[in-house]
This record gives C-alpha cells, structure tokens and sequence, in this order.
C-alpha cells in the first residue's frame, strides 16, 4: 500500500487546474527514463501507462521484483529502441508510485484520502504536459500507449495538439462504454464494502481495505482476458491441494478450479503493490472519459472529430480481435472521427487470443507495427 | 515511355506519372502500399490508403504509410467530401457490392478518380466461355468462379455506359494487354484491363 518506490520525481511549480473546478496545489510527479535525450530534444517518447501500471517501464519493479510491464517492447534493439529514443514514462496523479495521489499528504500533513479532488484523463494528462515543460520538451516524437495509456495518448493530442508528432493508441477507446462503468462500479463497490476502507481513511490504521481491492481486481481481471484464453489456460481443470493431493472437488468453497486459484492469487498480489483508494480515483477518471463530450460547443452534442480539429500529429490505433473491453468498433470510432478531421491514421485490427491483455503480450505483430509506425 | 517510376505494374506506374506533384491521394484497397510509397517518395504526395487485409495494412505501416483496415464498401462514407485531389480504385471495381455506387464515392471523396479493372470482354475470356462454355480462369482472373472476390465482372463498354449513367466524364483512358500498353482501337476486344481517369462532368453535386 502507497509504497515510496526510488523514483525520479519533480514538484511542478504551479497548481494543477482540473475539469472538476478545483486545483492540486504542489503535484509531485514521479517517473522514470530510458535512453539518452538528443541535444535538440527530437527523440522524446512519452509512454501512457494502464489503469494500475507504472512508470517503471522497462525496469525491475521496485515492489513486486518483476520485470517492467513493456520490459518486451521497450530497450535496446526492441520495437520502441532505447538506442534511439529517449522514452518517459510518468505514474499519472492520483496513482500510488510516487505521483501525487490519495495516498500522498495533504496540505494538513495527513493524507487526502477522499479528500484528493476527483480527477479525470485529461487531468492526467495535465500533469504529464507539467512534466514535459519541465524536462523542457516541447514536442515529443511520439506518446504512446495502452488502454488507459491510449485515452491519454489520444487526450494529449485532443488537448495539446503541438505536443506530439505522433500518436499510438492501443486498445483503448475515446469514450467508456455503460459496460466499462459497469464493471468499474463492481469493483468500486467491492472496495467501499469492505469495512477496512473506512470511508477512505485507512491509512493510519495498519489495516487497508485488501479484501475489496483483490475483488476489484477480480472482476477486472477477467475483464482483461478473453473467454478463448480462460478455456485455453485452465479450462474446468481443479487445482491441486497444499498438501500435494491431487485436485478434487472440495464439496465446499475452497479454490477448488484452477482459474478461482489464478484470480485468487492475481487479487492479492495486487493489494501489495496498489493502494484502494487510487483505484476508486482513476476508474473514476476513465469512467468520465469521453472525448467527444469534452469537445462539445455551444451546448451541442460532441463531435468526436472536432476534437482533432487542430491535430497535426500522425495517428495510429491497433485493436486486438479478442478484446471484448475496448473492441476494435470502439477503436473504429476513433479512426472515423480521426478521417472525418482528415487526419492522417493508420489502424489495423491485430488477430491474437490474450484479449484486452494482448498489447502487453508477445504479439509479433504489434512490435512491427509500433516499431514501424514511430520510425 | 518516360515513366517516373519502374516495376510497378503498368497501371500503376500511369497513375503515378498522372498525379500531380504535392497532391492528396486516397488509394482505396491498397495492398502492400507500393504504389502509395512511389507517390510520397517521387511525387510528395499525401496519400492515405484504405485495405481489408490485415496483412498487408500492417506492412503498410511499418514503411510509415497511413492506412486504415477497413472495408472500401463501408468506410469510405467516414470521409469528407473533397477530402482527396485523387480517389484511387486500381483492380478492385469489380470486388464492390455496388460498383456504381463506388464510383459516387470515389468523386465525392476525390476530385478526380483513376479507376482500373479486368477487362471480362477481353478475346481470352470470351474465347474461353464460347469454346468451354465455363467461366474463364485467367492471369488476371485467377480464381475459379465459386472462390473469386469479383463478383461485378465488367468490360470496357460497360464502365463507359455506367459512366454516361452516372454523369462521369472519363478524361483519360489507357489499355493494357501482358503488361504492356496497347493502343485504343479495339480495347474491348484487345484490352486484358483498362485504366480510366474521370471526374465529374458537370457541376451537379453528387446524388446521396
């Protein structure tokens, strides 16, 4: 919970104004680097992480030991070329590795619990653009991202449309469907039922909400895989027992199947490394996200096209035709709009069976594609 | 021949000698992406493409083209008008649901059109059908009938009758018979597939 990982981080000099109204006095944002930065600043890639990623990239997890979450796309010789490009990734604001979030003290030296403003994708992506001014790099090469990294990806080029040259959005959406909010208020409520949540004040009292939180990552869980890879993976297969016995059914509620054993571990390991109330947050922020919407004028519903109105950037999206969270229709959207604002896009649907977790797997395809579309 | 540009296809390398210098370009059903590449590399074109195969779009990216996967039948109606200098439709008219209303697309999205199919009134096929009674297996009609993706077969008189149909002006047209440009005389007999340049030939807006 709310671990202090060995990060870089800088303090932005001016309060963050957010879509709520409000302003986050003293933003901290952490992040990290990899590859050199050119004289004249040209090579920068700024990478977008997921809903519970991380800055670290490319490196080993200061928490969990395990490799960085794109360790397969992101170093020398690989797709993204650390030999080449000067990539930064940043925990977005509201997040727990060091940005500023629920988690971090307030004004009052105690922590905001509920008290951290709700915050949106473009928020976010404010934060990222704070950092970016302080690295002083004006344009970037490109800023890419997954899922939640491409809502930020396509928001930073939506909002800043100067700051990016080009722009990869992979399996991810402009808008959060009523089954993405769905399934986030499931998770949401997983964690604001466990009574150790204590209204969101937790962090005083040696015992965090972890029962809630592993729920939540669940139920999500499942969502980031396809019913094709379930089968595959574990199909109706019971688990062995601690003792070394051979898997039966325990006639009781026992992880009993494989995959209950899988989610069961999945949802723990989780509440090490992640902190509940920044997951209230930020599924908070992707459920408000809605490009269109954000773009509406004179009280007239949003074009999604006239929020690329003013882009200059190149654009490529990738869907993957087993993901059933962010389905390829949602990347098509994107696309259209991206056509209509006669924008220049490449978009290809990429055949793999990992589901939405596919663009974090090995899909040969999409390093040709990545590796192409930033050259 | 002063072609700007050698080993594409010869329909290909006309379109690319026609286009003009720093123009838009859609190229719809676009394949690997040569004839795009020819264009940005030795015109400056700003070409985007449109391809159904998922193959050849991601190979289209990766030399830094911009195409979308998608299906020309459906997608093309996401573009503005006027969007494109040039439509271009090599090889692919008789793959649409509705050719006619391809070619609408094509001059509502493009100015101007470059258009290229097989010629089904060619000698070979009719040979073939009249001395086999079978639908004709060529070079440039490979596939068997029950298999092929051109199921509007057209001839060259065809396209210029849907064309006066349509209100289409054709500006240009080239034949081509064993890769190699034959003269006009005959093309419906003597063409294996033509390549046509059209525009709109009145002011009239394009019907919906």
């Amino acid at each position: 919970m709310a671990p202090s990982p060995a990060t870089q981080a800088i303090t932005l000099p001016d309060p963050l104004p957010l879509d709520s109204g409000e302003a986050l006095e003293h933003v901290q944002i952490a992040y990290e680097t990899y590859g050199e930065l050119a004289a004249d600043k040209s090579n920068a890639i700024l990478l977008c992480h997921a809903l519970t990623g991380d800055q670290f990239v490319a490196r080993e997890h200061p928490v969990t030991g395990k490799p960085g979450w794109w360790a397969r796309m992101v170093g020398p010789g690989k797709p993204i070329d650390t030999d080449r490009y000067h990539v930064i990734c940043a925990n977005v604001i509201g997040s727990c590795m060091g940005s500023t979030g629920p988690a971090s003290d307030a004004a009052d030296g105690k922590p905001y619990a509920m008290r951290f403003p709700v915050i949106t994708i473009r928020d976010m992506v404010r934060g990222l653009v704070g950092l970016l001014d302080q690295l002083e790099i004006a344009q970037l090469h490109a800023v890419v991202g997954g899922s939640m990294g491409g809502m930020q990806a396509l928001s930073l080029a939506a909002n800043f449309p100067e700051r990016a040259a080009r722009v990869l959005a992979i399996a991810s959406t402009a808008r959060h469907s009523a089954q993405n909010i769905a399934f986030h208020e499931v998770g949401r409520q997983a964690i604001m039922a466990d009574p150790n949540w204590a209204e969101g004040d937790y962090y005083a009292t040696g015992a965090a909400p972890d029962a809630g939180l592993a729920v939540a990552r669940m139920a999500a869980h499942i969502t980031y895989l396809s019913e094709a890879g379930l089968t595959d993976k574990f199909g109706r297969r019971l688990q062995d027992r601690p003792d070394g016995t051979k898997g039966a059914k325990s006639f009781g509620f026992d992880a009993d199947f494989q995959v209950e054993s899988y989610l069961r571990y999945q949802g723990s390991g989780f509440t090490r490394r992640f902190d509940a109330n920044s997951y209230l947050y930020i599924t908070r922020a992707m459920d408000y996200f809605d490009l269109a919407e954000e773009h509406a004028k004179d009280g007239k519903e949003g074009r999604l096209a006239d929020a690329f109105a003013d882009s200059k950037a190149r654009f490529c999206l990738v869907s993957f035709d087993s993901d059933w969270l962010y389905p390829t229709a949602e990347s098509r959207h994107v696309v259209h709009a991206l056509n209509a604002a006669g924008a220049p896009v490449s978009f290809v649907e990429l055949s793999a069976p990992f589901g939405h977790d596919s663009f974090l797997l090995d899909v040969p395809e999409l390093d040709r594609v990545v590796k192409g579309f930033i050259e | 021949m002063s072609r700007a540009s050698t080993g594409l296809r010869p329909d290909l390398a006309v379109i690319l000698d026609h286009i003009e210098p720093g123009s838009r370009a859609l190229d719809v059903g676009c394949g690997d992406g040569v004839l795009m590449a020819a264009l940005r590399d030795q015109k400056q074109v700003d070409a985007r493409g449109i391809e159904i195969d998922g193959g050849c779009v991601e190979r289209c990216v990766a030399q830094g083209l911009s195409v979308v996967q998608g299906d020309a039948d459906r997608d093309l109606s996401f573009y503005p008008d006027g969007a494109f200098d040039y439509a271009i439709l090599s090889q692919t008219l008789q793959t649409a649901a509705r050719p006619d209303r391809m070619l609408q697309e094509l001059l509502r999205v493009g100015r101007r059109a470059f258009v290229s199919f097989p010629n089904f009134a060619y000698w070979r096929m009719r040979w073939s059908l009249l001395s086999k009674g079978r639908m004709p297996v060529t070079r440039h009609l490979p596939v068997t009938w029950y298999e092929t993706q051109n199921i509007h077969h057209v001839t060259v008189r065809d396209f210029e009758s849907l064309a006066g149909d349509l209100d289409i002006a054709i500006s240009n047209r080239w034949f081509f018979t064993n890769e190699r440009e034959v003269g006009e005389s005959g093309a419906n007999w003597r063409a294996e597939y033509a390549l046509f340049e059209v525009g709109r030939s009145s002011a009239k807006a394009p019907q919906a």
